[in-house]
């Protein structure tokens, strides 16, 4: 999303406008979710950081729209556009949302998942159109400008990809439009409070239980996943199981080697350690695929 | 001269790079390691004719970035938060040895809880190091502070380290349209560094940082670095005089945002102090005469100029992004002191806290700050001082201490008092 907030700042810049891009995230980790704001202006901005009303609100992982604490849909009013890409339709997430305003996806890029790296450039594309101030050849300098540095490959699929996404919003050109931001004459106070003190076992940031971590399944961060082949395991004990950085890999009595997949996060360093190479990388996608067909079966 | 969209990062990068530093000792930390890896990039390529150096922490980055200033080369280093902590005994040092440089710090909130968004605390620990302070509020204002700090540092009236201060994030990773300047023209500016100003050289044994001195010399030492800092401010105003004159842009050591006629005024530091700007345009089309006091230099602080600026203003909010356990915000006692015992010092001088660890503040909380100072003035009484915190965020900070499993029963006698049931339009 940050490549998609970069090539519609460009473009805007392109255009004339005076721009804000900024993307927003926490620590690293692979599926955190990250954010990124456009602001355009014909003035110069002194708005900063979150965007609290959002007149375009894109969506490029659907997923995250039901995460609450994501707050995809914070903020929003019926004068919202909402872009999502998205297999199901704009009815079903109209329903499913609640929402009033305009929804609309990108059908094409969710059915291909091998797209997905290029969903940055799908989503500038479609938003582009949907704002009706950046024209085509304007949306592909702004890519040419931002990607230039990754080579003309990978210029020309995302290229592709955008200019796709804007020509299939074409029934929708414009549907965006400002407000202006909310008057000081009239407005609604915040509810501050008066923080009150309390006791520091409350207030110092502990975490009053052991193991809490283990409800939190850092296993969806995988991209690849570990397999044991455990005809070739020579029950060694120790070696994956030591190596193991998040102590994802428990040993039995006999000797076997389990792999606790809610917790490996997928970083190959015991399919490096294992002596007997017993231990294979697949794609996570892949052994998922073959665990659904498995179970259907 | 190009215009272009740049990151606070990006910003900071071009103005090391267009003031033709020479040495650049280095150490990663977020949000700060793009703009180290955007001049490691630059030298890669050939685009920059400089020496990057990793070190194995800031402490020795600091010791690093004094020593090879006092050999007369031009250096610059970055850091944010807990890393210019970690640096912190070298900071006093190499200020104290008068090596004069300039160091970039990212503003993030610091440790504990941890952060990635910023605050001031970080900066305003080093407040007291000798090294001089530029805040800055765009990325635009980043490149040119970094023109202005190598002047500033190197001048023979100051001779002192300059911290460059962006906040992480609401700066540091967010674009802008920013001016670069002609290589040129900046080097008519900033000019090269005057080897003759330092002496430390190989072949000719001298000595920095002399042995234990006992109190007397020690104050001399000192008050020398305090004397040069004070300098720094007519040396300041002359210099980014001479910067508005060349590049058409200006940099008072304090930004006034629509005071002249203001009975109110906002008084903020760094790029949380443009959101105030934006909500000082929405309450002056409701009507109010409200405006926006910046200081960007805090370090030398330029308490006449404050004075000038708030004279006979009826009331004051000063929005504090950083907190002194203990006391409250750094900038409002500042202010108080910079104000105390002139007559036409405004009557009310509210203190509020706000920001800390990126938190947001909204159009609304401005209106309500300005309301609140309002009512402070018909009363002609001081508000008591106030952090911007929410009901809906306690909720979330409860929600949060389930999670850590917090002792519930303790929380319960805590009771929350609500203070704000006014309705909107009621003033």
């Amino acid at each position: 999303m940050k490549a998609a907030s970069r090539i519609l700042g460009t473009a805007f810049f392109l255009e004339g406008y005076e721009v804000q891009d900024a993307p927003r995230y926490g620590a690293e980790r692979r599926g955190a979710p990250i954010f990124a704001f456009v602001r355009a202006s014909h003035d110069p901005i002194n708005e900063r950081g979150i965007i609290r009303h959002p007149d375009l609100v894109v969506v490029a992982d659907d997923s995250l729209v039901p995460v609450p604490g994501a707050g995809v849909m914070s903020g929003v009013d019926k004068h919202t556009v909402v872009l999502v890409n998205s297999g199901d339709s704009a009815e079903i997430w109209k329903q499913r949302l609640n929402f009033e305003g305009d929804v609309y996806t990108l059908p094409a890029e969710a059915a291909d998942r091998a797209a997905l790296r290029f969903i940055g450039a799908a989503c500038a594309g479609a938003a582009a159109r949907l704002l009706g101030v950046i024209r085509r050849d304007t949306l592909a300098d702004a890519i040419r400008q931002e990607l230039a540095d990754l080579g003309a490959d990978v210029v020309e699929v995302n290229l592709a990809k955008a200019l796709a996404a804007f020509d299939s919003m074409q029934a929708h050109e414009a549907r965006v439009t400002p407000i202006k931001p909310g008057s000081a004459a009239q407005y609604q106070p915040p509810d501050w409070i008066d923080l009150p003190f309390e006791d520091a076992r409350a207030a110092a940031p502990a975490i009053h239980a052991g193991a809490t971590s283990v409800e939190v399944r850092t296993g969806l961060w995988r991209t690849l996943r570990p397999v044991i082949d455990h005809d070739r395991c020579n029950r060694c004990w120790w070696v994956c199981s030591t190596f193991c950085p998040d102590g994802a890999i428990a040993v039995d009595p006999d000797g076997r080697p389990r792999i606790d997949y809610d917790h490996c996060k997928g970083c190959m360093i015991c399919v490096a350690q294992c002596p007997p190479h017993a231990i294979s990388a697949l794609s996570e996608q892949a052994a998922q695929t073959a665990e659904k067909a498995g179970a259907s079966e | 001269m190009t215009r272009t969209l740049l990151t606070g990062n990006g910003a900071a990068a071009w103005g090391a790079r267009l003031a033709g530093i020479d040495y650049i000792p280095a150490f990663p930390i977020t949000p700060q390691t793009e703009i180290i890896e955007t001049i490691g990039k630059w030298i890669d390529k050939g685009e920059m004719d400089a020496r990057m150096v990793t070190l194995d922490s800031e402490h020795s980055m600091i010791t690093a970035a004094g020593s090879a200033a006092a050999t007369g080369v031009r250096v610059f280093s970055a850091t944010s938060s807990q890393g210019l902590l970690y640096a912190m005994e070298m900071l006093y040092t190499v200020a104290g040895w008068r090596a004069p440089f300039v160091l970039v710090n990212v503003s993030r909130g610091l440790s504990a809880p941890i952060t990635l968004e910023p605050d001031h605390n970080d900066v305003l620990a080093a407040r007291d190091s000798g090294f001089l302070q530029i805040h800055c509020s765009t990325c635009q204002e980043v490149l040119d502070s970094m023109l202005i700090a190598y002047r500033l540092a190197e001048d023979e009236r100051v001779r002192l380290p300059v911290i460059v201060n962006l906040d992480g994030f609401y700066l540091s990773f967010t674009r802008e349209p920013v001016e670069i300047p002609e290589h040129q023209a900046v080097r008519d500016y900033v000019g090269t560094y005057d080897p003759e100003n330092t002496l430390f050289r190989a072949s000719s044994p001298s000595s920095q940082g002399v042995a234990v001195l006992g109190g007397g010399p020690y104050s001399y030492f000192r008050y020398e670095l305090h004397l040069a800092a004070r300098n720094a401010l007519s040396v300041y105003d002359e210099i980014a005089g001479e910067f508005a004159d060349r590049f058409g842009r200006r940099h008072p050591a304090i930004e006034a945002w629509r005071t002249d006629d203001a009975d109110i005024v906002f008084v903020m530091m760094g790029s949380f102090a443009t959101k105030a700007r934006a909500a000082v345009e929405r309450l002056r089309d409701a009507g109010w005469r409200v405006g926006l006091v910046r200081p960007r230099l805090l370090r030398p602080f330029p308490a006449q100029l404050l004075q000038q600026l708030l004279e006979g203003k009826q009331g004051v909010a000063v929005i504090d992004q950083n907190l002194s356990m203990g006391l409250g915000g750094v900038l409002h006692s500042e202010v108080a002191s910079a104000l105390y015992g002139h007559d036409r010092a405004p009557k009310i001088l509210a203190s509020f806290v706000a920001g800390l660890g990126g938190r947001d503040i909204a159009d609304e909380e401005f209106f309500e700050i300005a309301s609140v100072v309002r009512q402070a003035i018909q009363k002609g009484e001081m508000p008591p001082p106030r952090l911007l915190y929410t009901e809906t965020e306690l909720r979330e900070v409860r929600k949060l201490q389930a999670i850590a499993h917090v002792e519930y029963e303790e929380l319960r006698k805590a009771d929350v008092g609500k203070v704000n049931g006014r309705n909107a339009g009621e003033r």
